[in-house]
């Protein structure tokens, strides 16, 4: 294609100039990095939130989040109060700021914008002003949230009623309000990438072609477009029980507080695998790259994934065990949450079954894939304490279910979209990062991660209930474990973000396809020109056939070589 | 088994050791699978690692008998966890009909207990060991749990409806420390639900008679019982004696000052004012205080709404 004035190769990163072009771009990898950019912002925000959280659980006593200089003036009882109110404060704006602004958005809409249509063969999505506009609307939605984050709401992200009517009111309209824009934004999304994968593929890709990180996006849209209306009608009764009384979740006049949870849940479960399926996408495209052979079981990773989307809107009522629900209601919820383990466990073990006999290079990606497996193993099998009914009975809001959740989204999600950003990272930027100093940021994090959480799981089983600013004495120990490893855990995302963020810039130049994959995005310029290809690409062949491509290169050049 | 990650709290209750086998149960299978899948994906990693083996020998990308068999056992397994989480706790859902009654009602941020015959507590809840006892619960506000981690049950609180659980206790409280079973509020209630913990005190049928028949309050002077009232329903979570700001106002000096309203006249705080404050603080906010305070309507008599009147005047500016 064209060049630049000064005679470099015009790729999408420079082929418009200034901010308001940015701004006004349709092109999906331009919005996939911008959606990139805002996430992390929040990320590090809601982590420093995170933080907040575990310097008050040092001591047993709610006395650190104290601000202002008269902290030294107030009563003991005032300063308990004040610590207790900003604590509170503290996991709303974490979890509000993490799930609505994070990791919703977070893997479809960074690395499923740049690479959806990249991967299908397409010049850019179905609809790309829809695109736009779904960014647009994340911008708004997330300029509401800033605005209810400065009033200070501390429901939870989770608004049950009726606190969040009797309380704070204007502050969880505010949350509440930018919950329900954000979600437009994730149904917009979701419209666009179905439509893509069904009428926008490269000829001769028909689906069970299908690179495996798509097949996770087509089950993830499928979700975002059931299941985010029914949080946006149960967000705008919320909103309207606190404006103008109704009286459908407030027992005070008439409601059923329940009813709320039901409406929530609904969607709040789905979101779940929103989040995750995408991380597993992303496995199932890094590990057959890396040990140079075909993926294990495709067949079965896809039932596997269109099973646990179908699944997971089946079970939402097992947040509810103990909530009061009939009884009946909550033996066959416990029946179905099981089959959720299922198709996870199948996953791990075709991930497991694909590295048998490889050709297996250590590189950054791989390290985090490797590192996925692991870590949502522990948080799938933790999830069988919390389905089991007599033994959620003892567990249901304590810390177990807050390190169960962590472990399915830092562990599962977010390290699934940190594993992303170091595969594809070359592809977005035409460069490599530093993969001595992102190795070692991924040791950092593993190991800060494990240790924040792992005494997690004990201090629920001791009984320690969650959303507790004060807590008895004998958990101190744990507590201040937890903590010590939280600064690591947050040491180990500096640098592994820093690593990436710097190389944008200083990163060697590397060619097109650095790791010798198969799938079409590689097949593109690094970075891509602005409409993807300059020809449209045909498909023959599936696109796991390492096995294949190396015997071709045997004979070229007489062994496999591979930069580390 | 092998009880890798045996950390549960003291057994009290029937069903208590059986809920521990099966958490045990799960955490060593988990366990296991977890350390030899990962065992073996680093053996892999190793052994097949690019510098060693420098292609692949094997091109196999599907065995349709492995894939049967390893969705068909973790199907068993699973369907076997729900059986046995099933078995008990169906037996958690199911009071015997001659379980003792005892009411439980939470607000934020404490509990009120009641018993067969009328009689009252707040800081602990007192059953008699070796006895079926039937909690039926409400909530005077927002949602609560009542969790009591040595019984291994929890069930929340609602303003709508009720609900309810039961246990029956094996041991006394004697034996953990402090002579109480912890008992915490589970379930997000605003600024103190981390203060909203109570002692469950288990004490032989005997002590319990005692306990349920012993009326100490009425030898109590309307000061003294008020404050121990206010001790016990918690109003000093919110007002202070010293003239600070808490959640609520101060009790320093209220009796006869003037109180300014978000709506309405402004009025004098005289015995009026305050018993309709205590039964049903929504109908007049103090200015620059948000509607927090339960009604209290029906959880005090009015013995103890003068005590505590009586308590309110005494703290003079």
């Amino acid at each position: 294609m064209g060049t630049t004035a000064d005679g470099k190769k015009l790729n999408y990163l420079n082929w418009e100039k200034g901010l308001w072009s940015w701004w006004m771009t349709i092109d999906h990898k331009r919005l996939g990095l911008m959606y990139l950019a805002s996430i992390l912002i929040f990320f590090f925000l809601g982590g420093a939130a995170a933080l907040a959280i575990l310097m008050e659980l040092f001591t047993p006593e709610a006395d650190t989040l104290v601000f202002g200089d008269d902290a030294q003036t107030l009563t003991p009882q005032q300063l308990d109060t004040e610590a207790k109110s900003n604590y509170n404060t503290a996991f709303t704006l974490h979890g509000v700021i993490m799930i609505f602004l994070f990791i919703v958005p977070g893997i479809p809409a960074t690395l499923g914008n740049f690479l959806l249509p990249l991967m299908v063969g397409a010049k850019d999505v179905a609809f790309p002003k829809l695109n736009r506009h779904s960014f647009w609307v994340y911008t708004l939605g997330s300029f509401i949230a800033l605005l209810a984050v400065f009033q200070g709401i501390d429901t939870g992200w989770t608004f049950y009623a009726p606190y969040s009517i009797q309380e704070n009111g204007y502050g969880v309209i505010l949350m509440t309000f930018a919950a329900f824009i954000l979600g437009f934004s994730s149904i917009m999304t979701g419209v666009n990438f179905l439509v893509t994968i069904h009428k926008m593929r490269a000829p001769g890709l028909t689906w069970d072609k299908l690179p495996l990180f798509v097949w996770s996006m087509y089950a993830t849209s499928i979700l975002q477009v059931v299941a985010t209306p029914i949080v946006g009608i149960t967000l705008l009764l919320l909103i309207a029980e606190n404006i103008f009384g109704i009286g459908v979740f407030d027992p005070a006049v008439g409601g059923d507080p329940v009813l709320f949870e039901h409406l929530f849940w609904f969607y709040s479960h789905p979101v779940v695998y929103i989040m995750i399926l995408p991380a597993m996408g992303i496995v199932s495209e890094i590990i057959p790259v890396f040990s140079r052979k075909p993926i294990f079981g495709y067949t079965s990773i896809v039932f596997a994934s269109v099973g646990i989307a179908a699944i997971a809107l089946l079970v939402w009522g097992h947040h509810m065990f103990v909530a009061g629900m009939s009884n009946m209601a909550r033996y066959i919820f416990s029946f179905l949450t099981f089959f959720v383990a299922v198709p996870t466990a199948i996953k791990v073990f075709n991930w497991i079954c694909t590295m048998y006999k490889g050709s297996i290079h250590w590189d950054t990606p791989m390290l985090y894939a490797m590192s996925f497996v692991f870590l949502f193993m522990i948080a799938g099998t933790t999830g069988i304490h919390l389905a089991t009914l007599a033994t959620d009975a003892h567990y249901h809001d304590t810390y177990f279910v807050v390190a169960h959740f962590h472990y399915t989204i830092q562990g599962g999600a977010v390290i699934g979209l940190v594993a992303g950003l170091h595969y594809w990272f070359p592809k977005m930027f035409g460069k490599m990062y530093n993969q001595p100093v992102a190795k070692l940021g991924w040791l950092i994090l593993f190991i800060g991660f494990n240790g924040t959480f792992l005494p997690q799981f004990i201090l629920g089983m001791e009984g320690m209930p969650r959303r507790y600013a004060s807590y008895p004495e004998e958990f101190t120990d744990l507590h201040q474990l937890s903590t010590k490893f939280a600064m690591f855990n947050g040491l180990g995302y500096a640098l592994v973000f820093g690593n990436l963020f710097v190389s944008i810039f200083t990163g060697k130049k590397c060619d097109a396809n650095p790791w010798r994959a198969l799938t079409l995005e590689w097949k593109a310029d690094s970075p891509p020109i602005h409409e993807n290809f300059e020809n449209i690409p045909r498909v023959d062949e599936g696109f796991y056939g390492y096995d294949k491509e190396v015997e071709e290169e045997e004979t070229v050049k007489g062994g496999a070589t591979h930069g580390a | 088994m092998f009880d890798f990650f045996d950390y549960m709290p003291i057994q009290a209750s029937t069903w208590a050791d059986r809920v521990d086998w099966m958490n045990n149960w799960i955490t060593d299978v988990s366990t296991i699978c977890t350390v030899a899948i990962t065992a073996v994906m680093l053996y892999f990693a190793i052994r097949y690692r690019a510098g060693k083996h420098s292609a692949p020998s094997s091109k196999a990308d599907h065995n349709l008998n492995l894939e049967i068999v390893w969705t068909v056992i973790p199907s068993i397994v699973c369907v076997y966890c729900f059986y046995i989480g099933f078995d008990v706790y169906k037996e958690m859902r199911t009071p015997p009909a001659n379980a003792t009654e005892i009411g439980v009602t939470g607000f934020k941020w404490g509990w009120n207990f009641t018993y067969e015959n009328g009689k009252t507590s707040s800081k602990e809840l007192v059953v008699p060991v070796g006895e079926p006892i039937k909690l039926v619960m409400k909530s005077s506000d927002v949602l609560h749990s009542f969790f009591i981690p040595s019984m291994r049950v929890k069930e929340d609180l609602r303003g709508d409806r009720y609900s309810y659980l039961w246990f029956t206790p094996t041991i006394t409280s004697d034996e953990q420390p402090g002579g109480v079973f912890p008992i915490f509020c589970a379930e997000y209630c605003g600024v103190n639900h981390s203060g909203m913990r109570a002692g469950l005190k288990v004490v032989s049928r005997a002590e319990y008679n005692d306990f349920i028949q012993e009326r100490g309050a009425i030898e109590l002077s309307p000061l003294e019982l008020g404050a121990k009232l206010y001790n016990e329903k918690a109003c000093i979570t919110c007002h202070s004696l010293d003239g600070s700001k808490v959640v609520g106002p101060t009790f320093k000096g209220l009796y006869g000052a003037n109180r300014e309203f978000t709506e309405g006249e402004p009025a004098v705080a005289d015995e009026n004012y305050l018993r309709t404050s205590i039964l049903n603080a929504g109908k007049q906010i103090v200015s620059g205080y948000q509607n927090v305070m339960p009604a209290f309507e029906g959880q005090l008599n009015d013995k103890e709404i003068d005590a505590l009147i009586a308590f309110i005047k005494a703290q003079k500016p």
